[in-house]
């Protein structure tokens, strides 16, 4: 594509997010849908035929291989094996490896379409860079390596995934995050890390460049979804080997049937061993081991999480301590006004009134929560703002709050306000201050409120737990999942949101050196953890963590230390990245099951079939009842192949994996996929056999 | 089937299964070198031992140095007692002057009894000297048995142990399974058979008349003790051709029920050691529950088969007891039969029947025994561990449907854990199925059956698979004795025991290397009746994979064929 270089674009917000920067962008992030996909997947299952692609998939190799040799053997004729037989089983045999690729490719489309909207507009895109002498000059983005500086200025793309280090601006993220509203990013801090392709709306940075070409964030996630580039995750590396295992032990097995046929006096057609050897060797799993990682990869990415490797996402699925960061991940960002207690001498009227006088002034969040909670309690008429002189917070005071009608409305702290009230601790009425103990004793935060120098009451602000959490950490625990609730708070206080939320255990004044000794101590017992952090500090504990995820809005060092970035910076993400590990566990074992169950239907289709000649007598074992040797056979290749199409749906999507203990999720799984396994093919080959017959097929 | 016949099959039962646990505790005790009732007697016998040979039993082996010591361990047995066949004649304790093996027989023997196969391709009466007998066969009978539990401790170590190198040290466990393990129970068994009458004796063969006036020749020997260690070592090699169907290797009633349960005491014993070994008796359980249905589905289903009426004498309206061709009229049907199956499945290879002779059913139930891998109880140490192997597979299986890495007691299985296991289950169908094809190809190998067809085809097939197992039994109707079937068979009992050691201890290395991580709530579980029956299907679909076609071809063809 012949892009512009985008420097010389002027800023234009208004396009939407994801062709932000492209003139000429494929609306790809659009087709995700599987009705997009199918065609060019259909195209690439063919293009996957090449034995240099396949290789990959070993299994599937060794069926091309026998599709090679029963095409040849059709063209020469074997009197006991009719050629239109031989040739649908050549046909079948192709299309067991075309239904292999598709899909494959299908799963890779699906992560490319994302992955190629998120690239999108890289290419071509131009950087200033700093020269020795402190000079810039013009080069192409693809040509910055890690350590380069350049400046970006309003309105420009950032070339590269890199730290700031100098200046202070508004950046647009909208093309890898999809959220529009721009964010800040300035030197030092923990905002200071930002991600290539997004844009500048204001002022300017200078950028130090922290990957080499190849290596940016959007290139791993890439590197994730396509088959052919793709690292194998290490429990699919051990998976393949037993898989290429079994296929060694059924070539075998196929392979020495012929001498001992010939031992028994008789002899086997050559494409019916071809066509025993093909069921036999796990394709069903062969098949679609690839699509399963690729498509759990992308349902990561469409999570909007990157993941660096595989390994991590695997390693997701086998934590057993998440350390959760209290503020933005269990409980909201602020407190929250959840109670008001008057003081003796104050009506519930004086109360609320004076308390609402003075919070109505407050644009904090807690102010806004404290309106919101007496607007709910206590409605009453409001002033309008203009009729109010507002006192804002200032550090000497500590205290803020409306002078209205020349009365004074003042809330802060309990020792703030008795300052104020020129009282002192002991002067609190005692029912009052029972209420403050508990309050703080419960976690919360005690505000007082005055009016006119008269003392009205206490405010209750508390952490607030997010709706769901504590069901979220219910079915973790299911999953003999631990969570740690860490917090810079005191245990007290800790204690109390840890037990409203339902964490197993807290980690309560945490410091970044408690953090890295606390996972350090739960890997020696031998357990995986995961956590996610944003700050620099985070990042000696998110390199230790088995699975460390960053904040994208995070500091570069989090986001480099860490083997995931979340581009929303949520981290209550981290539970769904745990739930995708398992899926593509599961997915895998349940089919891989499945695969190698199957085999003993076929077993009961063709070795009747097979030895027929030889020993009539075992045709007692032919307890399907199938037609005829050559329609027992083809039925076993039929299903064979079609097996692979009807379980695409379920390889892309993943099983699902409900909260409940290992015995209950192996009942299960065995029940559907062992059992299921089982009888299945049975019932399947059967059909197949009755419509082979009927349609005269053989 | 009589109520002496149940009656045997209960008590069989109950002096294999009672014993065990505590057995199974003892020898966990002595391997680990802690005191047992034992060490005022055996302590200084094994200190003289470790002085003699320059051992520190405190020193212990990584996996590498364990296997090579091993191997080192195991060559130089083999170097011995090759020469001792050889040169037999030329050497003392040869009262009948009997010359030295043939060089492949010779081979074939040597191999057989390294490996704790005990195949026998010769009559042991006709050719071999009272030396060969006990200071070469007995010795590695003990021998092999011994490195059967070193390498099972040594794996139990791997499970076990957590971030370590060390899997003891091999010269101890030898030598501790020897002198604790092996001796005392094989002195008891051995004087128990003596009082039933089995000779013990350095004499002559004895020269007789017999009642029809002809001269007859009467072997003897120190046949006792090696009995003794053949039956409780999962050896299997008799002393006499026909091994305990011999009236002088298996006198009695009495004599024959001792050395069944001989058969599989100790494997028993060490499915509990290894509970031991693990701090968790449930994985024992488990274990044994698992051996049990196998063992019980077997045995049914032969005992079932061999009672069936022949159809060929339908026609002829003759009341049918089960057939008795091939078995002693001492034992009968049903000890025959329980033989057979427990001969089989534990590795053992001693029959006190003809097996050629079996019903084609029962023959399969031997033949699949042993193609399962001999995990059903299985030879002394190398049955657990491979019993063990086919947990790893079930575990990796079906692990990941749980939705983690598979985990087996806490330690993952990873792509170097799965790759030993494939090649251990390479093993059985290369030596059965390759080298079978091999001999059933070649026009002169392929004669050595005495049958055409389908029973010719199991004749065959059960000599590659009982070498290849290590089992040692013979089907009978083979002619092993020639040099062709001499090198494959002794190369099939080479890979049969070599090709699962070298693994398993490369495995045990790599398990004791790893962390472990701590078992809970989610972690797969490995006891109870759903892994139970997991584990008993996935050693069934194994084997069952593997061998069916060739089973069809064989008994299965043939029982159909005889019209049952």
């Amino acid at each position: 594509m012949n892009m512009q270089a985008p420097v010389t674009k002027s800023p234009d917000s208004k396009i939407p997010a994801s062709k932000a920067t492209n003139h000429d962008a494929q609306p790809v992030a659009a087709k995700t849908g599987l009705a997009a996909l199918w065609r060019p997947a259909l195209v690439q299952a063919f293009v996957k035929l090449d034995p240099r692609q396949l290789h990959r998939a070993p299994v599937m190799l060794v069926v091309e291989l026998t599709a090679v040799l029963t095409t040849v053997l059709c063209l020469i004729p074997d009197p006991a094996v009719p050629t239109s037989v031989a040739v649908q089983i050549a046909i079948w045999l192709w299309f067991t490896v075309l239904f292999a690729n598709f899909a494959e490719a299908l799963a890779e489309g699906r992560g490319k379409a994302r992955a190629d909207s998120l690239k999108a507009g890289s290419e071509g895109l131009k950087a200033r860079i700093q020269g020795a002498n402190g000079s810039y000059e013009m080069v192409n983005a693809a040509t910055l390596r890690k350590g380069d500086v350049v400046r970006v200025e309003a309105g420009e793309l950032i070339p590269g995934d890199g730290e700031v280090i100098e200046g202070i601006a508004a950046v647009n993220e909208a093309a890898i995050t999809g959220e529009s509203a721009p964010v800040i990013r300035e030197s030092g801090g923990d905002r200071s890390a930002v991600t290539g392709n997004t844009r500048l709306v204001s002022d300017w940075l200078l950028v130090r460049i922290s990957a080499n070409p190849g290596e940016s964030t959007l290139d791993r996630m890439i590197a994730l979804v396509e088959g052919a580039k793709r690292q194998k995750t290490p429990n699919e590396v051990a998976l393949d080997i037993l898989l290429i295992g079994l296929t060694l032990i059924f070539l075998l097995v196929v392979v020495t049937l012929q001498p001992f046929a010939h031992f028994a006096g008789g002899n086997l057609p050559l494409v019916f061993l071809v066509a025993l050897l093909v069921t036999l060797i796990p394709t069903t799993i062969g098949g679609l081991l690839s699509a399963i990682g690729i498509a759990g990869m992308d349902r990561l990415v469409r999570l909007n999480v990157i993941a660096k490797s595989g390994r991590a996402v695997e390693a997701a699925g086998d934590v057993h301590v998440l350390l959760l960061d209290k503020t933005g991940t269990i409980t909201f960002g602020n407190r929250r006004c959840a109670a008001v207690y008057s003081a003796p001498g104050a009506t519930p009227k004086e109360l609320s009134e004076g308390t609402l006088l003075a919070s109505l002034a407050d644009d904090t969040a807690e102010g806004k929560s404290i309106v919101e909670y007496l607007r709910g309690q206590h409605p009453m008429t409001e002033p309008a703002p203009s009729q109010l002189t507002a006192v804002p917070f200032t550090a000497e005071t500590r205290l803020s709050g409306v002078d209205f009608e020349g009365r004074v409305y003042r809330k802060g702290a309990v020792d703030s306000l008795l300052k104020f009230l020129g009282r002192d601790r002991s002067d609190l009425p005692p029912v009052l201050a029972r209420e403050i103990d508990k309050i703080a004793k419960t976690g919360g935060t005690p505000l007082l409120v005055c009016g006119d120098g008269k003392l009205l009451g206490a405010i209750h602000l508390k952490d607030v737990v997010k709706p769901g959490i504590r069901e979220r950490f219910e079915e973790l625990r299911k999953l003999g999942i631990r969570t740690v609730m860490v917090t810079g708070d005191n245990p007290l206080t800790a204690a109390a949101i840890a037990a409203e939320a339902g964490v197993d255990d807290v980690l309560a004044e945490a410091t970044p050196e408690k953090k890295l000794e606390r996972i350090r101590q739960e890997q020696n017992d031998g357990r995986l953890v995961a956590m996610c952090g944003d700050g620099a500090n985070d990042a000696p504990a998110l390199a230790q963590a088995d699975v460390g995820m960053a904040m994208n809005d995070g500091t570069q060092a989090a986001r480099e230390a860490a083997n995931m970035v979340d581009l929303d910076s949520d981290p209550t993400k981290l539970l769904d990245v745990v739930q995708i590990g398992k899926e593509l566990l599961v997915t895998r074992g349940a089919l891989t099951t499945f695969s190698i169950a199957n085999d003993v239907a076929k077993y009961f289709a063709i070795l009747p079939a097979l030895f027929a000649a030889i020993y009539p007598q075992l045709g007692v074992l032919n307890i399907m009842h199938l037609a005829s040797p050559q329609s027992a056979i083809l039925s076993a290749i039929v299903f064979n192949a079609l097996i692979i199409v009807v379980l695409i749906p379920l390889a892309l999507r993943g099983v699902r994996v409900q909260a409940a203990s290992a015995a209950h999720l192996l009942r299960r799984n065995l029940l559907v996929y062992g059992l299921g396994g089982l009888v299945v093919p049975f019932v399947g080959i059967k059909v197949i056999d009755l419509l082979l017959t009927a349609l005269h097929l053989v | 089937m009589h109520g002496y016949d149940y009656l045997l099959i209960l008590a069989f039962f109950a002096l294999v299964l009672l014993p065990a646990p505590l057995l199974g505790r003892f020898y966990y005790n002595v391997m680990e070198g802690q005191r047992t009732f034992l060490t005022p007697v055996m302590g200084p016998v094994e200190r003289i031992c470790y002085r003699l040979s320059g051992v520190d039993p405190t020193v212990e082996h990584n996996w590498k140095t364990y296997t090579i010591a091993l191997l080192a361990f195991n060559l130089a047995g083999f170097v011995v007692l090759f020469a001792i066949l050889l040169l037999q004649g030329s050497l003392p304790l040869n009262p009948q002057g009997l010359p030295g093996m043939e060089w492949s027989l010779a081979f074939n023997t040597t191999m057989s009894f390294v490996t704790n196969t005990n195949w026998q391709s010769y009559s042991g009466e006709a050719s071999l000297s009272y030396l060969s007998q006990m200071a070469g066969l007995t010795v590695q009978n003990f021998v092999s048995a011994a490195t059967g539990i070193a390498v099972l401790v040594a794996f139990c170590r791997g499970i076990s142990r957590r971030s370590t190198q060390h899997l003891g040290n091999f010269w101890a466990d030898m030598t501790r399974a020897t002198l604790y393990g092996l001796l005392p129970l094989c002195l008891v068994l051995a004087l128990l058979l003596v009082w039933q009458g089995v000779p013990q004796t350095f004499a002559h063969y004895v020269d007789a008349v017999t009642l029809q006036g002809t001269d007859q020749t009467i072997p003897l020997g120190p046949a006792a003790s090696q009995i003794a260690i053949k039956q409780l070592g999962t050896n299997g090699g008799g002393f006499f051709g026909v091994n305990s169907a011999h009236p002088f290797e298996n006198p009695t009633i009495w004599s024959n029920l001792f050395e069944l349960v001989s058969i599989i005491l100790i494997p028993v014993a060490l499915v509990f050691t290894f509970g031991h070994y693990v701090k968790d008796m449930r994985q024992s359980r488990a274990i044994i529950a698992c051996m049990l249905a196998l063992f019980l589905i077997g045995g049914a289903t032969a005992m079932w088969s061999e009672y069936q009426p022949n159809p060929a004498l339908n026609i002829a309206s003759v009341e049918q007891a089960a057939p008795m061709e091939g078995k002693e009229t001492r034992f009968g049907t049903t000890a025959t039969v329980l033989w057979a199956a427990t001969t089989t499945a534990a590795s053992n290879g001693s029959v006190n029947g003809m097996h050629d002779s079996l019903n084609p059913l029962t023959g399969m139930i031997a033949l699949a025994n042993m193609m399962v891998g001999e995990v059903i109880f299985g030879g002394v140490g190398a049955g657990l561990y491979g019993m063990l192997l086919n947990v790893l597979i079930a575990v990796f299986l079906a692990g990941l449907m749980i939705g983690r890495t598979p985990e087996y007691l806490g330690k993952k299985l990873q792509a170097r854990e799965v790759k030993l296991l494939v090649a251990t289950l390479i093993v059985m169908p290369v030596g059965v199925l390759v080298f079978g094809a091999l001999a059933a190809t070649l026009p002169g190998p392929a004669g050595a059956v005495s049958n055409p067809g389908a029973h010719g085809f199991s004749q065959l097939l059960y000599a590659y698979t009982s070498a290849t197992a290590n089992n040692g039994s013979a089907f009978g109707g083979f002619s092993a004795n020639t040099p062709f079937h001499n090198l494959m068979l002794g190369l099939s009992m080479f890979i049969g025991r070599f090709g699962y050691i070298l693994p398993v201890l490369a495995l045990a290395g790599s398990l004791a290397a790893k962390k472990s991580s701590p078992l809970g709530q989610n972690s797969f579980p490995t006891h109870g009746p759903l892994f139970v029956t997991l584990l008993t299907v996935t050693i069934l679909l194994v084997g069952g994979l593997t061998f069916l076609p060739t089973l069809a071809l064989g008994p299965i063809a043939e029982h159909l064929s005889l019209g049952f």
